[in-house]
Parts: structure tokens; C-alpha cells; sequence
């Protein structure tokens, strides 16, 4: 080995020794943020990093968040009430079949590179995704049968069906606009239509945006923002108290709240989100493909105490799959409410006063502190509860979500109007399968608004009513910032971080 | 031999790389294309190969997750671990030369229990425990120190030390603790030689005569445990970094293996292995400095 290892070696002193005056050039900056004297920036301390720079080929959150209306934008987008509004379309028409979209465009938007953009850049991004895109939301663009350019500003988009969902859908990542020149490089290098677009990019670290000098619409306040990463909740919050950063994105761990609301430098920011936590049931196998098992956990479970001791009480209860911001929203925490005594009534119904169940929880903080009391509450009932933890992402993603091998899960499903996801798909893995609720998404889908409201309210009560899952709580939108920050988004409602609107008083 | 081992660790890993990329949404479709593009659908042993051939160019492949060249990437991080390691060791002698020192010669009495008994708490520290204390502390109480994340030395050299002082600090303390016990051991085993009896009966101080006949004979085992304890540093900034927000090769790793970015693992892992590799050649060249005897032996051999 002697001889063999000496030139490794070597060559290790050599990259060290050459690494060690640039240490972290890609992957540092100044903690304080390193500000030019003049301008007006802005830190925001994010959780999750971008693996890269492009969502089309890459999943995953972090992108999006950090460059989806910030530094690519959408034909629509979503406003903070949770209603869709224009975007790079100024507006847009529905023909009476509920096929064809018809959307006027701004004309004044140039690419950050100086290009303008058109109806053609338009054409070629939804082409984009139908054919280039490999993630997998990539697909709710399948239902365009054709995408025309009909005048440098109108844009036509013919679906091969009715669908709603699609235009909501353009709101997402999947609605972002590209150049027709932009695009080679886009792990690495953005070319967008946004206020902002990429400064520098220090991996491990932050994420710097800058003015977009070509930007059609008013331009931000902050001449440039930084986005930087903390995987570790204390580490976040130890930056917003050291002055490292002005916002915490995030809160993810509620009850650190109280350091920052007995302090009057910071104000707390408190909304809702998209992210119901789930308790999911597995229909294909018992216990729980018995609806009185699945109404004996529902009666036995008491949320509002459940969220006040895992989730410090901050949240909202729900009932149903639907978050308060959707159009059909209307609460349903009255249809299964707490009452232990009818669990176990439910039970001996059933004929299992003692099922035994298998509760398998993903290593993500709501999960892990949620399980134990519902595993408490299961078991007051009469349930039999063995609970272990799989590693998240991996593990669970293996065992339960693929493979199945679970009775019950905890997680919070974050995507904006996934109703039908869950509950329309009897091959996700709840393995529910309703004919009703599916024939209700279907009909929401292709008919008007009103009935697109009145079908998922359908929806959403039969879900409830079959206790398809136990719906434990709404993940709060929770912020902090420096007391002169304004404009942050109070509701998470958006795939992005809105950047657009903040400013220092 | 390790990278075999490294491989066939990560091979058993549960959970498939492509379907942790793509998330919980994912189709079946999109997975089975994404384990194509990753060439995860190839035979094991064409896997290895094609790694080893690509390590031995120097070449370290391209990530899966984020679809970007690997080594600029682990050189970049390495340097920044480098810093780090290299700041904890000098805190970690410059605290446990001296006291390990004055423990041995003042052993029995007070100050020097007192010494070994403070050494003791040290040990029992965690380093993370440390650094969550030092930044409660130091940066969110006194101000004085920025509370974690890096700034490249070449950029702004003064950020770069101030970012550095705090997980130097408790890196080195804890790993000092422990060396400040044997260095007092071994000192106190230097103190009772027939040597140092003969040199204090020439009328030598106790300290002069230890600093003179002591110290080289006294240093060959504290060497032996400084080349351990670097590698455990390189093992505790895994941790530290997390803590601070150092974007070192420890936070790299952890990442890939959450996001089972297995090339990106296989890599550090075998960086890490080269950097033990290289520490333990440093190791015996630095006994041949100290002890000429094994020059000696050396040559004969």
C-alpha cells in the first residue's frame, strides 16, 4: 500500500493547501451581510436550499420558494387571499366550452438578458413542460393539446378537456415563463422576467438576488435580498437576535416563539398555509378499511388539545382537506368531533374493541411530537398502538408512501389543492377508493366556477363524513422579522417566497 | 479496499436515490426515467468501476441531486473544514500544553487535581453543547462574536475571523480537555524516569529539567493521540458545523446522505479516508523528527 497511497497524498497536501486561502468562496460570505454603503438590502433566513437553480429538472421546494415570482413569473399567480390574478397576463378569457384560454399579454416585459418577451416565449415554455420537464408535477400540464401564439400578446391555450385545475396549476413553477434563448444553463444561471435575478449563488450558504434593471413593473424597494440557509431551527433563530438576518421565513419550532414575542425589536407574522397534517389511514387493509375503526379514531382523537401540545396551540383546525383560503373552504371540524366514550362504542361496533394498529411516523418534528399523543389518544380508545420512526425523506418515502407497509402515517401534505391527489388517486398510499368523491373532483374540474366550488365542498364533506384520514391540524404560516420590516406575505399560499412587496419603514 | 466497502455500505442504504429526488408526488414513470438519467438502472459492479476509473482521473462524477460537478464542490468544502479542524486543533494545544503540563507537576496538590478534575468536565462536554453555549453567550448576549455562517478568508479577511473564533473555540476546548489528560500522563510518567532524577541531582530546577530532558521524550505518545483527535475533530465538525452554519465537508455529508445523493457521499467519505490516510504519514514523519533513535531503526530496516 506504502508507495501506492504517496501520491494520493501528495496531491491531497496540494488541493488543501491551494482550497484553503479561497475556503468557501463558492460556499461563504460575510455573516453580517456585507451591505455597499447606499443600498437598501434585505436577509431572509430560509430552512431548505436549492440543490439548484432549475425546477424543471429538480423537485423539491427550495427552488421555487426562492425564484418562482422573484425572479421567474407566471402568466397568473396567486394573490394572498388565495384568488388568482393576473401576471404576465394582464387578462384572460374562458370560451363557453371551458377549452380554450385566451390570455392578453403585457407588452411591455423584457427577459432579465434584454429580450423581450412574447407569446412565443409563452408557447415555447408550456411546450417546455410538456415534453423537457422530468419532475413530476411536470404532468398537470398533459392536458394542453396545443398552445398558440395568436398575436405577439395573445396567447391561445387549447385544453383537450375542461379543466380548472390547470389554470390554478399556472400559478405554480409549471406557469413560469422562459426565454426562448435562456435556457441552457439553467442549474446554475437564471434568465427570467422578475423584479430580481440572480447575483451569486454560495452553496451550502445563501442566495443572493439583485434588481432586475429590466424589470417592466415597479421596482422592489430592496436593491438587493439574500436568502440564506439554516437547516438547524436554533441556528435561524440565533441569526434573527444577532442581527445576521431581518426575517425568519419560517418558524419551525412554535414554542421558540416566546424569545422573540417578549422582544420589541421583532414582530411575529402569523397566518395559514397549504399544509394540512395528515393523519393518514391505510384503506387497503385492517383495520382501517373499516369505516367504524376509521370514525372511532376520528371520535378519539382530541385536536384542539393535540395541536395545543405539539404545535404550541398555533395553527388552525379543519376537518376536512381543504385549507381556509380555498374558494370552497367551510368548516367541518363539526362532523367528527371529540368523544371518547363513542370510540369505543364505534369499536365494539366494528367487532375489534382492540385493533392493533401500526403507526409509522416520518423524523419531522410535527410528526414525531403529534404521534405520541395520538398514539396516547388511540389508546385510551382501545386501540393498540406500536409506533416507530423512518427516516424523511428516504426511508418513509421506501416503506410507506411505495411500499405500503404502514397502518397509519403522520404528515403535513404542503401542495396547494391536493384534495384529489389524496383522495382521487386510489393508487397514492391511502388506497382510497370512492367513487363518489372521484366523480365530485371530476365534475369540479371541468364545470364552471360555481360548480367548481359547489363539487369540491361535495368533496371535501364526503371525504369527512367516510373519514378517509384524521385531519389533525393547518401548519400555521409563522414569521418573525425586525418591527420596521413591512410587507411580507401573511398567508404562504404561493409556491415563492413573495419577495415583491417588502420594504423597511 | 475502503471504496469497496464505502459502496457496498451505501448500496444497502435504504431508500432510492431517485425517488427521494423527486419527492412524495412522484409517478412511477417519472422515477423509472430519473434512475435511468442517474444510471442507477446499471449493474453494480459497471457503477463501481466507472467511480473508481473517474476517482483515479481525478474526475469525482456529477451530483444526482443537484445535477452539478462534485469536486469543485468537496475541494471547496474541504478547504473550509481544513480552517476549521486546523483553528480547533491550535485552541485545543494552546490550552492543553500548558495545563497538562502544570496538572502533572502540580499533581497532589490542589491546583493540580483541580486542574485534572476540570479536564474531566471537559470531556464530557459534547462539542455541539459547547458551541450552542458559547453562541448563547457570546453572540446572542454579548454581541462579540457573529452567531454562526462563514466568510471566505480571501473576501474579508476580518469577517473570516470573527466567524471562525466561536466553533474554533468549541471544537478545541473539548478536544483540549482530553489531551490536557495526557499530556498530564504522560508528563507524569516522564517525571518519575531515573533521567530527570539524575538531572534534577545536577542541580537543575523542575522545570528546566523537564522543559530540557522531559518534554521530547513526553511528546511521542501526545503526538500518537493528536493524530487521533484529528481525525475525531474532523468527525466533531460534522456537528459543529451544523451548529454555526459552516458550509464544510461535514454539512455536505449530512445533506447527501439525507437527500441519498450516494456519489456525493462515496466522495467525502473517501476524501475523509485520504485525510486520515495523510495525517498518520504526518504522524510517523513527526516521530522521526522527535526521536532520532527511530531514524535509526529506520535505516537499519
Amino acid at each position: 500500500m506504502g508507495s501506492a497511497t504517496t501520491r494520493p497524498v501528495a496531491l491531497a497536501v496540494v488541493a488543501l493547501a491551494l482550497a484553503g486561502c479561497s475556503a468557501g468562496s463558492t460556499a461563504g460570505s460575510s455573516p453580517t451581510g456585507g451591505a455597499e454603503p447606499g443600498e437598501e438590502t434585505l436577509a431572509v433566513g430560509m430552512v431548505a436550499e436549492p440543490a439548484n437553480l432549475d425546477f424543471s429538472t429538480t423537485d423539491g421546494a427550495a427552488i421555487p420558494q426562492a425564484l418562482l415570482t422573484n425572479v421567474y413569473e407566471g402568466l397568473v399567480k396567486v394573490d394572498a387571499s388565495g384568488s388568482i390574478v393576473p401576471g404576465l397576463a394582464k387578462s384572460w378569457t374562458v370560451s363557453p366550452d371551458r377549452r380554450t384560454y385566451t390570455f392578453e399579454l403585457v407588452d411591455n416585459a423584457k427577459f432579465v438578458d434584454g429580450s423581450p418577451f412574447t407569446a412565443e416565449d409563452a408557447v415555447f415554455s408550456i411546450e417546455r413542460v410538456k415534453n423537457d420537464w422530468t419532475t413530476s408535477l411536470a404532468g398537470a400540464m398533459g392536458v394542453v393539446a396545443s398552445a398558440q401564439a395568436t398575436s405577439p400578446t395573445e396567447l391561445t391555450v387549447t385544453l383537450a378537456r375542461p379543466s380548472n385545475d390547470w389554470l390554478f396549476r399556472m400559478t405554480t413553477r409549471i406557469g413560469a415563463m422562459f426565454s426562448r434563448t435562456g435556457v441552457d444553463s439553467l442549474a446554475t444561471e437564471t434568465v427570467g422576467t422578475g423584479p430580481y435575478t440572480l447575483d451569486t449563488w454560495r452553496r451550502g450558504d445563501s442566495l443572493k438576488l439583485k434588481r432586475n434593471p429590466n424589470y417592466w413593473g415597479k421596482a422592489p424597494y430592496f436593491d438587493a435580498v439574500t436568502l440564506r440557509y439554516y437547516k438547524d431551527p436554533t441556528a435561524l433563530n440565533n441569526a434573527l437576535l444577532t442581527g445576521s438576518i431581518d426575517v425568519v421565513s419560517t418558524v419551525q419550532a412554535p414554542e421558540s416563539l416566546a424569545q422573540f414575542t417578549q422582544d420589541d425589536r421583532f414582530a411575529v407574522i402569523e397566518g395559514t398555509t397549504n399544509g394540512e397534517v395528515v393523519l393518514s389511514f391505510n384503506h387497503a387493509k385492517a383495520p382501517f378499511n373499516d369505516l367504524l375503526v376509521r370514525q372511532a379514531a376520528r371520535a378519539a382523537i382530541d385536536n384542539e388539545n393535540l395541536m395545543a401540545t405539539c404545535w404550541a396551540g398555533r395553527g388552525q383546525l379543519i376537518g376536512s382537506m381543504v385549507p381556509p383560503t380555498d374558494p370552497w373552504y367551510e368548516d367541518l371540524t363539526g362532523v367528527a368531533p371529540y368523544d371518547p366514550a363513542k370510540a369505543k362504542t364505534l369499536l365494539s361496533k366494528a367487532g375489534t374493541p382492540n385493533p392493533a394498529v401500526r403507526l409509522r411516523l416520518p423524523t419531522l418534528p410535527y410528526a414525531t411530537s403529534c404521534g405520541q399523543v395520538v398514539k396516547n389518544d388511540l389508546e385510551k380508545a382501545g386501540f393498540r398502538v406500536t409506533l416507530d420512526q423512518l427516516e424523511f425523506p428516504a426511508a418513509w418515502i421506501t416503506q410507506v408512501l411505495r411500499g405500503g407497509d404502514y397502518d397509519a402515517s403522520i404528515i403535513a401534505h404542503v401542495e396547494a389543492r391536493d384534495l384529489p391527489t389524496l383522495y382521487g388517486n386510489p393508487k397514492y398510499y391511502l388506497h382510497y377508493n370512492n367513487t363518489k368523491v372521484q366523480e365530485a373532483i371530476a365534475a369540479a374540474d371541468v364545470g364552471d366556477e360555481a360548480t367548481q366550488v359547489a363539487k369540491m365542498k361535495e368533496a371535501a364533506r364526503l371525504i369527512s363524513e367516510d373519514a378517509a384520514s384524521d385531519w389533525l391540524f393547518l401548519l400555521p404560516n409563522l414569521m418573525v422579522a425586525d418591527k420596521d420590516i413591512t410587507g411580507l406575505p401573511k398567508n404562504s399560499l404561493s409556491e415563492s417566497f413573495d419577495l415583491t412587496g417588502l420594504a423597511r419603514s | 479496499m475502503s471504496s469497496i466497502l464505502v459502496f457496498a455500505f451505501l448500496q444497502v442504504l435504504p431508500g432510492d436515490p431517485a425517488r427521494v429526488a423527486l419527492g412524495i408526488n412522484a409517478s412511477e414513470e417519472a422515477v423509472a426515467q430519473l434512475r435511468t438519467n442517474f444510471g442507477l438502472d446499471r449493474p453494480l459492479s459497471t457503477r463501481y468501476v466507472e467511480w473508481m476509473a473517474g476517482l483515479a482521473r481525478g474526475d469525482l462524477g456529477v451530483s444526482y441531486l443537484s445535477q452539478l460537478p462534485i469536486r469543485p464542490l468537496i475541494v471547496d468544502r474541504l478547504g473550509v473544514t481544513a480552517w476549521l479542524v486546523g483553528a480547533g486543533m491550535l485552541v485545543a494545544c494552546i490550552v492543553a500544553l500548558p495545563l497538562g503540563v502544570l496538572a502533572a507537576v502540580r499533581h497532589g496538590r490542589l491546583s493540580g487535581i483541580a486542574l485534572a478534575a476540570l479536564s474531566q468536565v471537559g470531556v464530557a462536554v459534547p462539542a455541539f453543547l459547547a458551541g450552542i453555549l458559547l453562541i448563547t453567550v457570546f453572540a446572542v448576549r454579548l454581541h462579540w462574536f457573529p452567531a454562526g455562517g462563514w466568510s471566505p478568508p480571501s473576501s474579508d479577511p476580518l469577517a473570516f475571523a470573527r466567524a471562525l473564533v466561536l466553533p474554533a473555540l468549541s471544537l478545541g476546548l473539548v478536544q483540549g480537555a482530553v489531551l490536557t489528560r495526557y499530556v498530564r500522563a504522560s508528563v507524569l510518567d516522564v517525571l518519575r524516569e531515573d533521567y530527570l532524577r539524575t538531572a534534577r541531582a545536577k542541580g537543575l530546577l523542575p522545570l528546566p529539567a523537564l522543559m530540557r530532558h522531559g518534554l521530547r521524550n513526553a511528546s511521542i505518545p501526545v503526538v500518537t493521540v493528536l493524530a487521533l483527535q484529528l481525525t475525531t475533530l474532523l468527525i466533531g465538525a460534522v456537528v459543529v458545523e451544523r451548529v454555526f452554519v459552516i458550509p464544510g465537508l461535514g454539512s455536505l455529508l449530512l445533506d447527501a446522505v439525507g437527500s441519498r445523493d450516494l456519489l456525493v457521499v462515496q466522495n467525502v467519505v473517501m476524501v475523509l479516508v485520504l485525510a486520515v490516510l495523510v495525517v498518520n504519514a504526518l504522524v510517523e514523519v513527526c516521530y522521526l523528527l522527535i526521536d532520532p533513535r527511530m531514524r535509526i531503526r529506520v535505516r537499519r530496516s
